[in-house]
């Protein structure tokens, strides 16, 4: 008898549909699997074998054939314990053959017969809506993930028995899950605890708007974690399609939280400056999206910068570029989108105080020594720089009460909006993204501040890159004041922000 | 012009003092009227001795009042007497003014503010780090910074204000044309370069011990303060102090060790109430050196900007907490206080009033 089932694998963050064939004819009792497959998929016959007679199902005396095609690809995975279980069911005449029409199996079982969670439920569920399944069988931990994609009659499992009993009809797929309504709450933390730091909350509502990097220098124990971690909660609320987009990374990792629905809170990752570069950009036999993607449509945000390696650091370039990210392994490469806003903090020096001498005691050649570490490329593609001063005591008592994230974040959607205004026609939505070719027709100078700027770039010695980015920047700046025109007032804000270079530690 | 002829002649009598000289001068109103003035005339003054009035009346014989002065022209050098309105004003207003002031180079400014530096011969380290900081800082701040070219502090103080920039003269106890001590030929040609060298001595006049007491009244009464660093318990510099006293300037004095022999003049000083020099930016500030504020044409918010502004940078982030304006608007209040010249950013966002 023959049988096939459809299942599939995890591939990025997308998923390809696989066939489990399962012959069982006369001849030597054997359980043969074929069809590239990892180790952990091969071990999947001892798994079955065991779990199928306990459950009262000794498999017969004869030939058992399990194919998994195509078979140019590499099958790896928890989750084809079921369907080969299910395929051979039905090549033994257990499972009506028909019941399996339009249906996805998908599960890892244990030797009693339980059905265990495996990751990526939330994609491979997408792939099969789009290519015409209408049922699927998930296990039953993963039922709440599985819910999220609407059309689809989902039968969640806990048992190889219910999965029997549910072919046989004796069993119907229960209530349709509710899914929990997103929480009104916001679970963000909000700018208005921030005591004091004008200058470093301001910095965040121009980077936001504008999505430029942003990079914090200050002492320790300034604040920049803290208004860091501030940053998702002033970007604009994610529609539902990148909403999905960030919940299909979060279930090829097994993080997605789905008893609350698909992921509501725009990410904040904060790597610890240890990592590696294939935990920064993803990495593994089959490569599972690393701290860049986990970032996606959020905040990367890297705490002590000039302590990470420096090649960790060079892997951020292309994301930063091209807002994904392409992994290139024996079997296969795989593109996982990195579209963050990269926020950095670092001190000044080794100690962390200067330029406050009287705290300072750092050698000038250990602080420029301390300032190398940083790559300059990446320092390039950093547009706003802001300093944290140290938090006074007035500031920590707390008398000037700061603005709420919910009105900075009014303002950051009006400049975004006059953004996606302008670039309509054009491939890119955010100031920060402008090529240098279109900067002057989108950033056009009056001449007093052509005249402004010229003196700026001697008096500063500005670099053609620093000068364009001081421009983007002052793009962003008058948007914020929903101005067309961009003034004096907004390029002298934005020389504040000018990227630190080597200079500013010079006494 | 006529008149500083008249002048150099009378301040150059062989054998008459100080004294005499100003005793001549109340009684004539003018040089040019003690040279007119005939023997008879002169032994009827009250206080002018029978000698001294031959002395005078034996001066004007072979002097020729143009040519002796063309020849101290020639020379380089410079004379000014209390007749002439570029008299430093100071220096006019003490007890004593030397009637007749030489000078190679520049006089004191009376607008500037000026501070006097004098100190130990011998000093430390301490004493030279000091002397040339607080030159250095006074004098790029538009203070004259007045000495006496001598060893040590003296010599020290001169070469910290060159080193900033700024303008510094020097007080001799002999005659301008003389590098005393000889080992200041160098310092003596910047100060001359960047200020002045005075001296109520004529020319060529050698150093005599009782010329320097005399030269630290001048010091003391060109000074609007005076700063003394290093002197010993009997120290030249506490004869400068008793002068600055008299004239009613203030004092202010580098504190030692109490264990230190250089510094326990300074120590003494500071007991009988004498200021406390902490650091030369703060004296920077007590001298008001800062324009009167309210008298800038400046708009309400720039001169609240203004207003919080010192000599010690602060940042953008302090000056928005003090003044509650947001940062956008005080980038542009900066630029334009930065192009009247009335603040600088000595690095990134952090700003100082400058003068």
């Amino acid at each position: 008898m023959y049988s096939i089932v459809t299942t599939a694998i995890l591939h990025g963050i997308d998923s390809l549909p696989v066939s489990v064939e399962a012959d069982v004819s006369d001849g030597l009792p054997i359980f043969e699997m074929v069809g590239f497959l990892a180790s952990e998929v091969r071990e999947s016959r001892e798994r079955v074998r065991t779990a199928l007679r306990n459950c009262g199902h000794q498999l017969p005396a004869k030939r058992i054939t399990i194919n998994l095609s195509p078979s140019n690809i590499k099958k790896s995975g928890n989750g084809f314990d079921l369907p080969i279980t299910v395929a051979i069911l039905a090549a033994l005449g257990i499972v009506p053959e028909d019941a399996l029409k339009d249906t996805l199996v998908i599960g890892e079982i244990g030797l009693n017969g339980a059905i265990l969670a495996v990751e990526g439920v939330l994609p491979i569920l997408l792939k099969a809506k789009e290519l015409g399944i209408r049922r699927c069988i998930v296990p039953k931990d993963n039922h709440m993930e599985a819910a999220l994609v609407e059309d689809l009659t989902i039968f969640p499992a806990d048992h190889i028995r219910s999965v029997m009993d549910y072919f046989s009809g004796t069993k119907d797929p229960g209530e349709k899950l509710c899914l929990p309504i997103a929480p009104k709450v916001s679970e963000y933390l909000d700018f208005a605890d921030v005591n004091g730091q004008r200058m470093l909350r301001r910095a965040c509502e121009i980077a936001v708007s504008g999505m430029h990097n942003l990079l914090m220098v200050g002492p320790p124990g300034a604040g920049k974690t803290m208004v860091a971690k501030r940053i998702p909660g002033i970007l604009p609320p994610m529609a539902l399609a990148e909403r999905m987009e960030v919940s299909k990374i979060y279930s090829v990792c097994g993080m997605l939280h789905a008893s609350d629905g698909l992921m509501e809170h725009r990410p904040f990752r904060a790597p610890h400056h240890t990592i590696s570069p294939q935990g920064l950009a993803g990495g593994g036999m089959v490569p599972k999206p690393g701290e860049v993607s986990l970032a996606h449509r959020g905040v990367l945000f890297l705490d002590e910068l000039p302590e990470f390696q420096k090649s960790t650091l060079e892997i951020l370039r292309q994301p930063m570029e091209d807002k994904k990210i392409t992994i290139s392994r024996v079997n296969g490469s795989f593109t996982y989108p990195a579209d963050f806003l990269l926020v950095c903090a670092m001190n000044p020096c080794k100690c962390g105080y200067y330029p406050d001498r009287t705290r300072c005691r750092c050698a000038n050649t250990s602080i420029r020594r301390y300032l190398e570490r940083i790559s300059q490329p990446l320092l390039d593609r950093i547009d706003l720089c802001a300093e944290a001063e140290p938090v006074t005591y007035r500031d920590l008592t707390g008398q000037e009460k700061g603005e709420t994230s919910a009105q900075i974040r009014t303002r950051v959607l009006a400049a975004q909006e006059m953004q996606r205004t302008r670039y309509q026609k054009e491939s890119w939505y955010f100031n920060s993204q402008i090529p240098v070719s279109k900067l002057s027709a989108y950033c056009v100078l009056g001449k007093k501040e052509t005249a402004y700027m010229e003196r700026m770039y001697e008096k500063l010695h500005l670099s053609a890159r620093a000068y364009h980015k001081l421009i983007k920047l002052s793009r962003t700046i008058a948007d914020l004041e929903q101005s067309e025109q961009i003034t004096i007032r907004h390029l002298t804000e934005a020389v504040c922000y000018r990227s630190i270079d080597k200079k500013y530690w010079e006494v | 012009m006529e008149d500083l002829t008249y002048a150099y002649w009378l301040a150059n009598i062989k054998g008459i003092g100080t004294k005499t000289i100003h005793q001549l001068y109340k009684y004539c109103g003018s040089a040019k009227a003690v040279w007119y003035l005939s023997g008879s005339e002169l032994r009827k003054l009250y206080g002018i001795t029978e000698e001294s009035a031959a002395r005078i009346s034996h001066s004007k014989e072979g002097w020729d009042l143009d040519q002796e002065w063309d020849r101290l022209l020639a020379r380089g050098i410079s004379f000014v007497s209390l007749e002439q309105q570029c008299y430093p004003r100071r220096l006019r207003e003490i007890y004593d003014p030397p009637y007749g002031l030489y000078y190679i180079g520049q006089l004191p400014p009376d607008e500037a503010p000026s501070v006097g530096i004098v100190g130990g011969r011998a000093c430390s380290s301490y004493g030279k780090d000091i002397a040339k900081r607080a030159g250095k800082c006074l004098a790029g701040n538009g203070v004259s910074i007045i000495s006496g070219m001598a060893r040590g502090i003296d010599g020290f103080g001169h070469e910290g204000a060159l080193d900033g920039g700024g303008k510094t003269y020097a007080v001799l106890g002999c005659g301008v044309n003389v590098v005393y001590p000889p080992e200041h030929a160098e310092l003596y040609e910047r100060i001359v370069a960047q200020g002045g060298i005075l001296s109520e001595y004529p020319p060529d006049m050698p150093p005599r011990p009782g010329f320097f007491p005399m030269r630290n009244r001048i010091i003391a009464g060109l000074s609007d303060l005076l700063l003394i660093i290093e002197a010993k318990e009997k120290s030249g510099s506490l004869i400068t102090a008793d002068c600055a006293l008299e004239q009613g300037k203030d004092i202010y004095a580098v504190p030692g060790q109490i264990t230190d022999p250089l510094s326990a003049g300074c120590n003494r000083l500071i007991r009988q109430g004498a200021g406390i020099l902490l650091s030369p930016e703060e004296l920077v500030c007590e001298l008001h050196l800062l324009p009167e504020k309210n008298k800038l044409p400046l708009e309400k918010s720039e001169r609240l900007v203004y207003s919080c502004l010192d000599l010690l940078p602060k940042s953008m982030e302090k000056i928005s907490e003090e003044t509650a304006l947001d940062i956008a608007t005080l980038a542009e209040i900066l630029f334009s206080l930065e192009e009247k010249g009335l603040v600088q950013e000595t690095w990134q966002n952090h700003y100082i009033s400058v003068n």
